[in-house]
């Protein structure tokens, strides 16, 4: 693959394109790419899962270590997501000191998770005030080809699903050669989700590959989950110098709960 | 003009579908015939009685001519290869553009088609714009190009998408083959750089989103026997 | 009592492999190598610009390895970035793929390999070796011949090859003793030597016969690999 960026027609001919609702794969603006979900990738972390959404491929794991708690919440266990955009998956990606991309895209995994509640943090105290469990999640993507958070999102999700905790020594520190069989104390009802908007001209996209995320000119993540029945946006944070109208704002809010479904659908078969 | 790219190509190794050639697929070190008569070309080595692989690739016999022609990998920079670029930067006397390769590529100035007084330059060439160029020189200081040649010059309209580098004799096909029942088919203009670049241009988008179809599908079945016929069927869906 | 290896394999015998290449699209080539549960994943990008432009060298391309555990590929999570660890992996890597490579042809450039560790059950280095000789090939780059690599170990008087991590940690009577080794395949000019343990001298050969049977077994997975996605 390339490193060379988008050229002034290729933009043009996007901007026609999706205008006319069209795209090169023959996808609809609003349809993500196929997606599948491997777990035990990785058999030393308490879970972990690979996401192939298109040509995207992205590995999280989830390791566990007993701390102490922060000051301010000392009866909640921690978490922690951090993500490494390996010059592995990318010729775009360098070796070096993370860019931007790779501060932005654990955080917005993190609040999706953390603003949705689904992991009770407050099971994770091993002795209250004093010890507890930290929950780390790390994002890879092994080959970046377009909408790496939404990928990652699903990836951190399902890894959460599949993480058994680790055992206790009598030293009070964890034991990984004797897991328990205890999942991590997560909500049934509650499993974020991250939705990402593209827009290129006037027109709304989502999941779009390299190529099409390049010319795309702003992106809105959204953390999106079910509460007591209700479809909850978690997080958002748009990016770029680039507005958004009420209109599309509005649409998206219509759109989200439909494609929370049909992610979370396509999800749960594989959990 | 630009239609023409592809001819202005000079003839490069190419896939064949009738090849009275020997061909298979070796490893690095791997023996490929033993031999006082044979003589190693490229990508191949003697080593004693043997003629060696030294890279990966298909091995071809042609007489006692071996070589091993790559099947992956990166586009390696030839003298007189037409590329497809973007310009990135312009100075006093050219222009640098992005042929995707380990170097850039400078198009001086008196390498354009026609007279370009130097206050104008980016009324010829600005950022962002696609030119077929061809390589006419690589040096220490870098790879030259030039646009005076048949089918070089500005690309106006469409859009431009990147193939594997080692498909692009295929997806130009034996004289032009495939790249022309393509273009007669779907009514694009098309060029093939060997960089890997392909330039697509028509006015109706259903025609792009199928020539793109066609040359990904080609370049993706680069091995498989009977390629035109499976391309025309995929074309007459 | 007869020695018993850990996982019962014979004391010659690999665990078994896993070879694959084209796991990365985006890479000019790519490649999986897995020992058992040691899984090592590679990219190759390039022949590319080498930046800073100080260390081009007009003679020649460069190779650049890069060799890394993901975090959660061991039980004590590693943190991420390099360690001092993989920085010397990375060169000793480097020095085990650099004899076969002719980057003449190159000038200026670096050809890029990325190694990393998704799963560790000890011999990632080795793992890592032959991921990225594979991975090379795949990349079309110009080379004289594939590297193998094996770690070959002691358990306590016993010389076996590809230990797990438990062999590893074995602390009985002379301890456990690692050798890991490259060579280039099909001759006897080795790429790799370092060890850690205790080796009397006058077993070395015993040690590179046994690797030699190693050897020749992933050669093969590598020859197989590289050639079934053409065919």
């Amino acid at each position: 693959m390339s490193s060379m960026k988008s050229a002034g027609i290729t933009i043009d001919t996007f901007k026609k394109l999706f205008t006319a609702g069209k795209r090169f794969d023959g996808r609809g603006l609003m349809e993500y790419r196929p997606f599948e979900v491997n777990f035990e990738v990785s058999n030393c972390a308490e879970g972990s899962a690979r996401v192939r959404l298109g040509k995207s491929e992205v590995i999280v794991g989830v390791k566990m270590n007993i701390d102490k708690p922060y000051p301010d919440s000392p009866d909640k266990g921690n978490l922690m997501v951090s993500a490494d955009l390996l010059p592995l998956a990318s010729p775009r990606f360098e070796a070096g000191p993370p860019k931007f991309d790779a501060i932005e895209l654990p955080r917005l995994v993190d609040r999706a998770i953390r603003e949705s509640g689904m992991i009770n943090l407050k099971e994770l105290v091993v002795t209250p005030g004093e010890k507890v469990w930290t929950v780390i999640i790390d994002i890879y993507p092994i080959n970046a080809d377009g909408n790496l958070i939404d990928a990652a999102s699903i990836g951190a999700a399902a890894a959460l699903k599949s993480a058994v905790i680790p055992g206790i020594t009598e030293a009070g520190t964890p034991d990984y050669k004797h897991r328990t069989k205890k999942k991590l104390p997560l909500s049934d009802e509650t499993l974020p989700l991250s939705i990402t908007v593209f827009k290129l001209g006037n027109t709304l996209f989502l999941d779009p590959t390299r190529e099409e995320e390049e010319a795309s000119e702003t992106r809105t993540t959204f953390g999106v989950s079910k509460w007591k029945g209700s479809y909850m946006i978690n997080s958002c944070q748009k990016s770029a110098p680039v507005c958004l109208t009420r209109a599309e704002i509005e649409e998206i809010a219509k759109l989200l709960p439909k494609k929370y479904d049909e992610l979370n659908e396509r999800l749960k078969k594989f959990l | 003009m630009n239609q023409q790219i592809d001819e202005a190509q000079e003839a490069e190794p190419m896939e064949t579908e009738q090849s009275t050639k020997k061909r298979r697929v070796v490893v690095p070190g791997e023996v490929i015939v033993s031999g006082e008569d044979f003589l190693p070309s490229e990508g191949a080595r003697r080593e004693g009685q043997d003629i060696l692989a030294s890279r990966f690739g298909l091995a071809e016999e042609a007489g006692r001519v071996i070589k091993v022609i790559p099947i992956t990998g990166a586009f390696i920079p030839r003298r007189n290869s037409v590329v497809l670029g973007r310009v990135t930067q312009i100075t006093l006397n050219g222009w640098v553009i992005d042929i995707d390769a380990a170097s850039s590529g400078f198009l001086p100035i008196d390498e354009s088609p026609r007279f370009i007084n130097k206050n104008e330059m980016d009324q010829f060439l600005a950022i962002g714009d696609v030119v077929a160029a061809k390589i006419w020189s690589i040096n220490v200081r870098g790879i030259d190009l030039t646009l005076k040649g048949k089918g070089l010059g500005k690309l106006e309209g469409g859009f431009i998408f990147r193939v594997s580098p080692n498909s692009v004799p295929r997806i130009i096909g034996r004289e032009g083959s495939m790249i022309s029942l393509i273009k007669e088919r779907t009514g694009c203009d098309i060029g093939a750089g060997q960089n890997g670049w392909v330039w697509v241009q028509s006015d109706n988008l259903d025609s792009q989103i199928q020539a793109r179809k066609a040359i990904e599908f080609v370049s993706e079945n680069v091995h498989v026997d009977g390629l035109t016929e499976k391309v025309e069927g995929l074309l007459n869906k | 009592m007869a020695f018993k290896r850990i996982d019962g394999r014979k004391n010659s015998d690999l665990r078994p492999i896993t070879a694959k290449i084209g796991v990365i699209p985006n890479a000019d080539g790519s490649a999986l190598f897995a020992f058992g549960n040691t899984i090592a994943i590679a990219a190759v990008y390039g022949p590319r610009l080498l930046h800073p432009q100080h260390m081009q060298d007009p003679e020649t391309g460069i190779l650049r390895v890069n060799y890394d555990l993901l975090s959660f590929s061991v039980n004590d999570r590693k943190k991420p970035g390099p360690s001092r660890r993989s920085q010397e992996i990375s060169k000793v890597t480097e020095w085990a793929l650099s004899p076969v490579l002719d980057l003449k042809e190159f000038p200026n450039t670096v050809i890029d390999v990325q190694i990393y560790i998704i799963q560790a059950d000890a011999g990632t280095r080795t793992a890592g070796i032959n991921a990225a000789s594979m991975a090379l090939a795949h990349a079309g780059i110009p080379m004289r011949n594939l590297v193998c690599s094996v770690a070959v170990g002691k358990q306590d008087k016993e010389i076996v090859v590809d230990l797990t991590k438990a062999e590893e940690d074995f602390d009985g009577g002379e301890g456990p003793t690692d050798f890991p080794l490259a060579k280039i395949a099909n001759t006897d000019q080795y790429t790799l030597l370092q060890l850690d343990g205790k080796i009397p001298a006058e077993r070395v050969s015993e040690v590179l016969t046994i690797a030699d049977q190693a050897f020749a077994n992933i050669y093969e997975a590598q020859k197989k690999a590289l050639k079934e996605e053409f065919s």
